[in-house]
């Protein structure tokens, strides 16, 4: 059934200070979600279902939540400062590093990657010094 | 999707897909060749020879992070026969290179290495907060990096030893390649490709990680749970240096074979006989004695200006002129302490406890 998966996410590398400076967070997000990656309709309300996203200014079609979402949820919601260091085109960064329960997203197919229950999102930031 | 299985030992899952080769490989793997290639630079190379003292300096960030691990776990794995020494700057950075240095601090534990710590205020009578006070965060970083350096290559020689590794990977030096080539600076081009230049005395530098990618290099700290520090510089970060990063890693997620590609170019350019002639020899700093192609090395120089409040207008030749032209430098400027190499050292020690 449609409802809210909780989602772990961890950021370092320096990312952390772009998120109050707390490596270890975690956030609830629908399962569903508009397909433009509209974050604004009450994404905390767990009784969300599909149909409550059509009075969104978005165009009302929905999807099964992916990282792409996520990475748009993380800007719009936990981000405390300059997006631009977080997100550039519509994606991560380059030169920031992204694991999916412990793989690199490249292999998992990066944004597309469907979200599940109690998956485990890690953020490093590879261009602070070294 | 199906989770995808190692390319090299077709048994495990694969966890990172390598920027290099593209090859999907699993974490056991991954170690493997990672520190595999880092032996076989070190070796194709010639590095080091058998009771060689290397001094590994250390910043607490994750490249030398890893690289301490990974020179201490090849020393024993291979038995090159090094003394390795952990050798950290203060450049004396409040809420900066002191939170890093407790980093250093536990990797010396950690790794078991005795570790140095050498301070800008111990060599120069400046800290880097001092020196922004007085001059502000524009062109701080060409002091820092200047008294870096400097620093490195005398704390080396405090320690007595034969080679100092630093952590560059193959993506600082292509960035180095392009802003070589974005400046005209050929006589920098030439060398920035080097894996291994001579510095102050007969103390070798060398890059180990001349041909690792960053993205191996986090990625590899991540897995093994290194424990390192990761915080931007307080201070205006090189602007310079971050276009041509930006730029590089725009490229990356392009091609991820760019960084490669680009130190190739910088190792396939030759510079002229007539224009390397031009370059001015090398002599000794006449107040000094370090290595200079002046009568005065940089770091002289910047403490000069430092000393007579004239620090913003050392930057260039022209402007050093117009300071000379003002008058003589005062009889008490500081002279830096240079460490020749002794026998007699006092390190700290890892405790025993």
């Amino acid at each position: 059934m449609a409802g809210t998966m909780m989602i772990k996410l961890v950021f370092s590398g320096g990312l952390e200070l772009l998120f109050s400076n707390e490596r270890n967070q975690s956030v609830l997000i629908p399962s569903f979600v508009p397909s433009d990656n509209s974050t604004h309709s009450s994404p905390s309300s767990s009784s969300s279902t599909p149909s409550s996203y059509n009075d969104t200014p978005s165009t009302g079609e929905t999807k099964a939540a992916d990282l792409e979402y996520l990475i748009y949820h993380l800007r719009d919601h936990l981000l405390k400062e300059r997006p631009e260091l977080f997100m550039e085109n519509g994606t991560i960064r380059p030169g920031i590093l992204v694991l999916i329960n412990n793989t690199d997203w490249e292999l998992e197919g990066e944004g597309s990657y469907q979200l599940r229950n109690n998956d485990e999102i890690v953020f490093i930031s590879t261009l602070h010094g070294g | 999707m199906a989770p995808t299985s190692c390319s090299l030992c077709r048994d495990a899952k694969a966890i990172l897909k390598r920027p290099k080769t593209g090859q999907q490989i699993c974490k056991d793997c991954f170690f493997f060749v990672f520190e595999t290639e880092v032996h076989h630079t070190i070796t194709e190379s010639e590095l080091f020879k058998p009771g060689d003292r290397v001094a590994i300096g250390a910043s607490g960030g994750k490249d030398s992070t890893v690289l301490a691990y990974v020179m201490k776990t090849l020393n024993e794995r291979y038995n090159y026969g090094l003394d390795l020494f952990l050798l950290s700057i203060d450049e004396g950075i409040t809420g900066y290179r002191d939170d890093s240095l407790e980093t250093v601090k536990r990797n010396q534990q950690q790794y078991d290495m005795p570790l140095k710590i050498l301070s800008y205020d111990e060599l120069y009578g400046w800290t880097m907060d001092a020196i922004v006070e007085q001059i502000g965060k524009k062109n701080n970083c060409t002091f820092c990096g200047v008294f870096r350096r400097q620093a490195l290559d005398r704390g080396a020689a405090s320690l007595n030893v034969d080679h100092i590794v630093t952590g560059h990977n193959a993506d600082d030096i292509a960035e180095t390649v392009l802003m070589n080539i974005m400046r005209g600076d050929i006589a920098r081009l030439g060398r920035c490709t080097l894996i291994c230049t001579q510095g102050e005395d007969t103390i070798k530098r060398s890059k180990p990680f001349k041909y690792a990618y960053e993205k191996e290099i986090v990625m590899y700290a991540y897995f093994k749970k290194l424990d390192y520090f990761s915080t931007e510089c307080i201070y205006s970060p090189d602007a310079y240096r971050g276009h041509a990063r930006t730029f590089l890693k725009d490229l990356e997620a392009a091609r991820p074979s760019a960084i490669i590609d680009i130190i190739h170019s910088g190792e396939a350019f030759e510079v002229k006989e007539e224009i390397k002639a031009a370059q001015k020899a090398q002599q000794t700093c006449k107040r000094c004695g370090y290595m200079s192609s002046n009568d005065l090395c940089k770091a002289c120089t910047l403490l000069e200006g430092l000393e007579r409040g004239m620090a913003s207008s050392v930057i260039t030749d022209r402007a050093r002129k117009k300071m000379d032209a003002i008058g003589p430098a005062p009889d008490n400027i500081r002279t830096i302490p240079l460490f020749r190499s002794t026998p007699t050292i006092a390190v700290e020690l890892p405790s025993q406890s």
